[in-house]
C-alpha cells in the first residue's frame, strides 16, 4: 500500500499536467473516486489498530482536502486558459470603419445664422419672421421711402408681374409687421432671403440678410454700437477684431451707420444700421418721444464667408457637395 | 461723383493729403469709393517743339526731327504720322521714365535718337492714340508736361447717399470739407454779366409748385465753334464727362462746379416766350439722347408758344438743342422741386445728370448766380452779347426752423454734447441758429433738403462730432426669459433631424424655370417676375422639387454616386383671392444606395421605404397616413400624399420615368416635401399608466389580395381591437411559395396586455379570433 505522501505527491503532479477539464475529472477519480488510491486507503482503515484509527483517518482527510484545493485550482486554471483562448479567438480588427447610416450637414450659412441666432438669444432677442412676397408698402413706404424717393433706386428690385408686389429687398419689412402687432419693449432678429436684381462675383441675386431691431424707452446709438461690436467679437470669437461705425444714409434709420470691421488690415463691410427713423415709428403708431431703439441688418453671406475663408459668394449657391460637406 | 482733387483744392485746401481727405470725407458720411491717379507715374517729359521734320535714310514710315527742349535741341527718330514742324509735342528725354518704358539714346535704323516724342498712349493717359498729343500752341518750350497738363492730380469717385444732393458739385463738396476738416472755404466770385442788349424771352410759370423758380437769358452773336477751353475740357474728363460742344461744355462746367443742372436753347428755333407747364396728353418730343419717350401729363415740360422743347429738369429737345451753327442762345437756369423730378428717369428708363441732382434737390438759392457764372463762361469764351435776366418766381420751398434739445440729443446718442460743441458744429455747417435753455431753433441752408426734424440735426452732430467719439455701451434692460414653446419644434431641429439622417442641406434659388413648375408642381400659372435676371429663373417657385432635382443632377454629373439632400424654404403660390400663400417647405430628394458604400452592409439601393423611414421620423412621434394619390412629378404607383391627423402635409414619391429621362437622371430618386407647418407641431407627452402584468404576443399571418393595402388592413384592425390589444405591427409580408398568384401574406405582431390582471389563454385567444373573424369579413382574408 502507497503511502499518503507519496499518493499526494503523485496525485499533485499528475493534477497540474493537465490542461483538459474532463482528464482532470477522470485523473481525480483516480485518487479520489470510489476506488480512487486515498479512498482505497481509507478502506483499509478498519484493519489498523483501534489507537492508530483516528490519527491515520484524519491524515487521508487533510490529504483529500489537499488534493480537492488542488483540483479546484487546476480546474480554474483550465477554464482561464479557455476564456483566453476564447477570448484570443474572438478578437476583432477594432480599426475597422464602423457601420451603418453616415451623416449629412447644415448649409454653411445656415450654420451661421443659427450662430447668429443663439448670440442673440443669450442676451433675450426673440426670433421673428415675415414674407418674401412683400408688398410696396411694407418694403419701402412704410419704411420712409415714399413713391420716387431716391434711395429706392439703392435697390434693384424684382417686381412680380401683378404690377403690385415685389420681393423683399431687405427684411426690414419684418420689423414694421412685427411692431404692428407688438408694442415695445420689442427685441427681435428676423434672418431670412432677400433678392436684388444684381448678379456678379461679389452679388448674387438672392442672399440672406438679418434684421435686428431693439425699440424701449432708452436705447441709444452707444448701445447699438456696443451691441454690434459685442456680438462681431463673439461671432468671430477675436476681442482684437476692429469694429468702425461710418455716417451712411438709410431712410428708416436716423442716425445711420455702415458697420466696417477689421482684422487688422483694410475695413470689411458688413452691413447697414441706425436709430430708429421717427417717421417709422409714426407709421405704425408708436410714440416716439417715448420709444426709441435701434436697427441693423447684417449680411450672413458674409459673415460666413469671412468665418470660414470662402472667397466666392456663388459658392452658396451653386450647392455643389464637395463644397458643402467641408462644413459638416 | 467723380472729380479732380485738384479743382476740388482751388475751393478748399486742407492741410491733408490725398488719403487723409478721404478719410476724413468717409467717416464725415461722404463715402469715398475710388481714388486713381489722373495719370500713372512718369518723369522727364517736357514740352518740345518739332523745329524740323526730315524723312529717315533708311526706314519709310520714321521721320527724322529736330526738337527744341530749351536747351540744345534734339535730334529724335519718330514714327507718329502727324509729327510736323512747329507742333509742340511732349517730349521724353534721355533717361525718363514712362508707364511701359525707360527712354535711352540709341540708334534707330542707324540715326541716334534722343529722346522720344510721345502720344498720350505712351504717357498712360489714353488706351490708345493715333499720334502725337499736340499740346497747346502757347505752352512753354521746356516746361514739364505734369505740371502743364496738371497731372499730378487724383481722382476722387464719393457716392453720395440719396439724401445728400448738396455734395453732387465741387462747391458742395467744398463745403462739406471745409465743415468736416475746419478749412477755410474759397467759393468761386461770380460776376453779373454786363449785359449789352435788352432781349429777353418772357417767361411763364403754368405749374408753380413744381417750378417756383426760373431764369433765362439770350446771348446772341456766340461763336458755337469756339474751342473748348483745355481747363475746362480737362476737368469735365476727369469727372468723366465728355465733352460734346463748346456751349454745352460750359452747361455741364457749372452743373459740375455749382450743382445746378442748366440747359443751352437755340434762341433761333424757339417760338415766342417760354412756358413752363405739365405735358399735354399724347404731346411728342424728340430728346437729345434720340428718344422719343411716351411723355405723360405728369410730366413737366419746358415750351414755347407752339411745342414742348425740353422735359423739364431732365432733358433738352432735339429740335431746339444748339449746334456748331448757333448764334443766339437762350440759357436756363431753374428749379425744379425734386417731386416733379422723382421717379422720371424709372418711367422712361433712362436717367441723366439732370435729374438726378434734381429729383435729390438743387439748391433754389443759386438760381441766378449758376446763371451769372455760365454767361460769364460763355462771353469768355464763345463771345457774343448778353441780355438781362428774365426770372419767373412763385412760392419758394421754406426753410422751416427746427427745434434741437441738448437732453434729446444726450438721449438718443448715448452721449452729452454741451451747448457750446452743439453751437460750433452747427456754425462749421453753416446752419444758423438761435440758442436758450438747453434747446436751439436751427435753420438750415436752402441748399439742405434733408434737414426737417430735430433727428436730422442729431445726425448732423453725431457725424460732425465723429461717430468713432460716441461710445460703445451695453444697454440696460429688465431681465426677461424667452418663451420657449414645447409644443413647437423649430426649423433648426427639423434641418438638423434631417442631417442627423444623412441629408446635406442646401440653399437654391426661389425663383426658378417655368418649365420646372409646369413638369414638378403641374402649375401651368406660377407667380411671375416682371424683371427676372434670367429666363430661366423667371417664376417663384411652388414646390422645392425643382431646386432639389437640379442639384441632383449637378452633382451626380460631378461623380457623386449617392446623393442625399434636404431644403427648408418658402413656396409661392397665388390663392383664388389673388393673395400670395408663402408657406415654408421642408423638401428633401435621396438617389443612391440606401447606405453609403460600406463593408460589411451588402450594397442596397435606397427605394421608397426608406425615405418614408425618414418621413416618418420627421413626423414623430405624430403618425402620418400615406395614401396612395398621383402627383404630376412623381411615379404614379409609388408616390402618395401625406395626411397628418385629417391635414394635408405632403408628397412622397419615387420622381416619375418620364422626368428622370428629360432631366437626365442615371437613377429614379424619391423625394418629399412636407409643409413645415405640419412638421412644427408636436403635442406635450402624456403619462400613461405601465401595466405591471406580462405582455402576450401573438402572430397572426393572413392572406389578402393584392389591392388590399397595409394601412387598410391595419386601420379596421385598430378600429376593432379589443381593449387588452395595446399593440398591432407588420413584421412580415411574403410573396411566392404557399399563397397563390395575386395574393400577399401579411403577418401581424399582436401584443395583448391588461393593466389590472395577467391574461389568461382563453381571454388571447378569443381576443386573436375576434381580429381574424374581422379580417375575414372585411377582407376576405384566410388564415395562413
Amino acid at each position: 500500500m502507497q503511502d499518503v505522501d507519496a499518493i499526494v505527491k503523485e496525485a499533485l503532479a499528475v493534477f497540474a499536467g493537465i490542461d483538459d477539464a474532463d482528464k482532470l475529472e477522470q485523473a481525480k477519480a483516480r485518487y479520489l473516486g470510489k476506488s480512487g488510491a486515498l479512498t482505497e486507503l481509507l478502506k483499509g482503515l478498519g484493519m489498523l489498530p483501534a489507537a492508530e484509527r483516528p490519527a491515520f483517518g484524519s491524515r487521508i482527510n487533510a490529504a483529500k482536502e489537499r488534493l480537492e484545493a488542488a483540483l479546484n485550482e487546476q480546474r480554474e486554471r483550465i477554464q482561464a486558459q479557455k476564456l483566453d483562448a476564447r477570448l484570443t479567438e474572438e478578437a476583432l480588427d477594432v480599426t475597422l470603419p464602423g457601420r451603418g447610416p453616415g451623416s449629412g450637414g447644415l448649409h454653411p450659412v445656415t450654420r451661421t445664422m443659427e450662430r447668429i441666432e443663439t448670440l442673440f438669444r443669450s442676451m433675450g432677442f426673440e426670433v421673428a419672421d415675415g414674407p418674401e412676397i412683400e408688398t410696396d408698402y411694407y418694403n419701402f413706404t412704410a419704411l420712409n421711402q415714399p413713391e420716387n424717393h431716391p434711395a429706392r433706386s439703392l435697390h434693384d428690385t424684382f417686381y412680380l408681374a401683378d404690377g403690385k408686389h415685389l420681393l423683399r429687398t431687405h427684411t426690414s419689412p419684418i420689423q414694421i409687421r412685427y411692431m404692428e402687432s407688438h408694442r415695445p419693449p420689442i427685441k427681435i432678429i428676423a434672418p431670412g432671403r432677400v433678392y436684388r436684381v444684381d448678379s456678379d462675383a461679389t452679388h448674387s441675386p438672392m442672399f440672406h440678410q438679418i434684421e435686428g431691431l431693439w425699440v424701449d424707452e432708452r436705447i441709444t446709438f452707444a448701445d447699438l454700437k456696443g451691441v454690434l461690436v459685442e456680438f462681431l467679437r463673439r461671432f468671430f470669437e477675436r476681442d482684437d477684431l476692429k469694429v468702425r461705425f461710418r455716417p451712411s444714409f438709410f431712410p428708416f434709420t436716423e442716425p445711420s451707420a455702415e458697420i466696417d470691421m477689421s482684422f487688422g488690415d483694410g475695413w470689411l463691410e458688413m452691413g447697414g444700421a441706425g436709430m430708429v427713423h421717427p417717421n417709422v415709428l409714426k407709421n405704425i403708431d408708436i410714440d416716439s418721444e417715448r420709444y426709441q431703439g435701434f436697427a441693423f441688418g447684417l449680411g450672413p453671406d458674409r459673415l460666413t464667408m469671412l468665418r470660414y475663408g470662402v472667397n466666392d459668394l456663388r459658392l452658396f449657391f451653386e450647392n455643389d457637395l464637395r463644397f458643402l460637406k467641408q462644413f459638416n | 461723383m467723380k472729380f479732380s482733387e485738384n479743382w476740388l483744392r482751388t475751393f478748399v485746401n486742407p492741410s491733408l493729403s490725398t488719403r487723409e481727405l478721404a478719410e476724413a470725407l468717409s467717416m464725415g458720411g461722404l463715402d469715398v469709393e475710388q481714388i486713381e491717379p489722373a495719370a500713372p507715374p512718369f518723369d522727364q517729359v517736357v514740352v518740345g517743339e518739332v523745329v524740323k521734320v526730315e524723312r529717315h535714310p533708311d526706314a519709310d514710315r520714321l521721320t527724322v526731327c529736330r526738337v527744341n527742349v530749351g536747351g540744345a535741341p534734339l535730334t529724335i527718330v519718330c514714327g507718329a504720322p502727324n509729327v510736323t514742324a512747329g507742333s509742340k509735342v511732349p517730349t521724353a528725354l534721355p533717361g525718363a521714365r514712362l508707364p511701359t518704358a525707360t527712354i535711352k539714346t540709341a540708334k534707330v535704323r542707324g540715326v541716334e535718337s534722343h529722346g522720344m516724342l510721345c502720344s498720350a498712349k505712351d504717357l498712360g493717359l489714353a488706351e490708345d492714340a493715333a499720334g502725337l498729343l499736340v499740346l497747346p500752341a502757347d505752352a512753354a518750350v521746356g516746361a514739364d508736361v505734369r505740371q502743364l497738363l496738371d497731372l499730378d492730380d487724383q481722382l476722387l469717385t464719393l457716392k453720395p447717399t440719396p439724401n445728400r444732393g448738396d455734395c453732387l458739385s465741387l462747391v458742395g463738396v467744398a463745403r462739406e470739407v471745409a465743415a468736416v476738416t475746419g478749412a477755410a472755404l474759397i467759393l468761386p466770385e461770380i460776376k453779373t454779366a454786363r449785359t449789352a442788349i435788352t432781349d429777353r424771352l418772357s417767361v411763364t410759370l403754368d405749374a408753380p409748385q413744381a417750378c417756383p423758380r426760373y431764369c433765362g437769358r439770350l446771348v446772341r452773336g456766340v461763336n458755337a465753334r469756339a474751342t473748348t477751353p483745355e481747363w475746362v475740357a480737362r476737368r469735365l474728363a476727369r469727372s468723366g464727362i465728355r465733352t460734346i460742344s463748346v456751349l454745352v461744355d460750359i452747361t455741364n462746367y457749372v452743373m459740375l462746379e455749382l450743382g445746378q443742372p442748366l440747359h443751352a436753347f437755340d434762341a433761333a428755333k424757339l417760338e415766342g416766350g417760354i412756358r413752363v407747364r405739365f405735358a399735354k396728353a399724347g404731346e411728342k418730343l424728340a430728346l437729345l439722347n434720340g428718344e422719343v419717350p411716351p411723355i405723360t401729363p405728369d410730366f413737366l415740360v419746358i415750351a414755347d408758344e407752339r411745342k414742348a422743347v425740353a422735359l423739364a429738369g431732365i432733358m433738352g429737345g432735339l429740335e431746339t438743342a444748339v449746334s456748331d451753327a448757333t448764334r443766339d442762345v437762350f440759357l436756363e437756369s431753374a428749379f425744379f422741386s425734386p417731386e416733379a423730378v422723382a421717379g422720371k428717369s424709372r418711367v422712361l428708363g433712362f436717367g441723366s445728370d439732370s435729374a438726378y441732382r434734381f429729383e435729390r434737390g438743387v439748391d433754389f438759392a443759386g438760381t441766378a448766380a449758376a446763371l451769372e457764372r455760365a454767361t460769364q463762361l460763355v462771353l469768355e469764351i464763345c463771345g457774343g452779347n448778353a441780355g438781362p435776366i428774365t426770372e419767373a418766381r412763385a412760392v419758394m420751398p421754406a426753410r422751416e426752423p427746427v427745434r434741437l434739445r441738448l437732453a434729446r440729443v444726450e438721449r438718443l446718442l448715448g452721449v452729452r454734447l454741451d451747448g457750446t460743441q452743439v453751437s460750433d458744429i452747427l456754425r462749421r455747417l453753416r446752419f444758423e441758429f438761435a440758442a436758450a435753455d438747453g434747446e436751439f431753433r436751427v435753420t438750415p441752408p436752402s441748399y439742405r433738403f434733408d434737414i426737417a426734424i430735430e433727428e436730422d440735426l442729431i445726425e448732423e452732430l453725431a457725424r460732425m462730432h465723429g461717430y468713432d467719439r460716441i461710445p460703445a455701451a451695453m444697454p440696460a434692460a429688465a431681465a426677461e426669459m424667452l418663451p420657449a414653446p414645447e409644443t413647437r419644434r423649430d426649423a433648426a431641429a427639423l434641418r438638423r433631424l434631417l442631417a442627423a439622417r444623412d441629408y446635406q442641406e442646401i440653399v437654391s434659388y426661389s425663383f426658378v424655370d417655368a418649365a420646372w413648375e409646369s413638369d414638378f408642381a403641374g402649375n401651368s400659372r406660377p407667380v411671375a417676375l416682371a424683371n427676372p435676371i434670367a429666363s430661366h429663373m423667371s417664376v417663384m417657385r411652388s414646390s422645392l422639387a425643382g431646386g432639389l432635382i437640379d442639384c441632383l443632377a449637378r452633382n451626380l454629373s460631378r461623380k457623386q454616386e449617392r446623393v442625399r439632400l434636404f431644403e427648408v424654404g418658402r413656396c409661392f403660390m397665388t390663392e383664388a383671392s389673388g393673395d400670395y400663400r408663402q408657406p415654408v417647405r421642408v423638401g428633401a430628394i435621396a438617389c443612391g444606395d440606401a447606405l453609403h458604400e460600406q463593408w460589411g452592409s451588402p450594397a442596397r439601393r435606397g427605394d421608397f421605404f426608406d425615405v418614408k423611414c425618414d418621413v416618418e421620423a420627421l413626423l414623430a412621434p405624430r403618425s402620418a397616413e400615406f395614401r396612395p394619390a398621383e402627383h404630376p412629378a412623381l411615379h404614379p404607383g409609388k408616390s402618395a400624399q401625406i395626411v397628418c391627423e385629417g391635414k394635408p402635409a405632403g408628397w412622397i414619391g419615387e420622381l416619375h420615368p418620364r422626368w428622370q429621362r428629360k432631366y437626365d437622371l442615371p437613377l429614379a430618386p424619391v423625394l418629399f416635401e412636407l409643409e413645415y407647418e405640419a412638421l412644427s407641431e408636436r403635442g406635450l407627452p402624456a403619462y400613461n399608466e405601465i401595466s405591471k402584468f406580462p405582455p402576450v404576443r401573438r402572430d397572426v399571418a393572413v392572406i389578402v389580395a393584392e389591392a388590399i393595402s397595409y394601412q387598410a388592413i391595419v386601420e379596421v384592425l385598430r378600429r376593432n381591437r379589443p381593449a387588452i390589444v395595446t399593440d398591432i405591427g407588420l413584421f412580415d409580408v411574403y410573396r411566392g411559395a404557399g399563397v397563390e398568384r395575386g395574393k400577399k401574406s401579411l403577418a401581424f405582431r399582436v401584443l395583448l396586455q391588461d393593466t389590472r390582471k395577467t391574461l389568461t389563454d382563453a381571454e388571447v385567444d378569443s381576443a386573436v379570433l375576434q381580429l381574424v373573424q374581422v379580417l375575414q369579413k372585411e377582407f376576405n382574408a384566410k388564415l395562413r
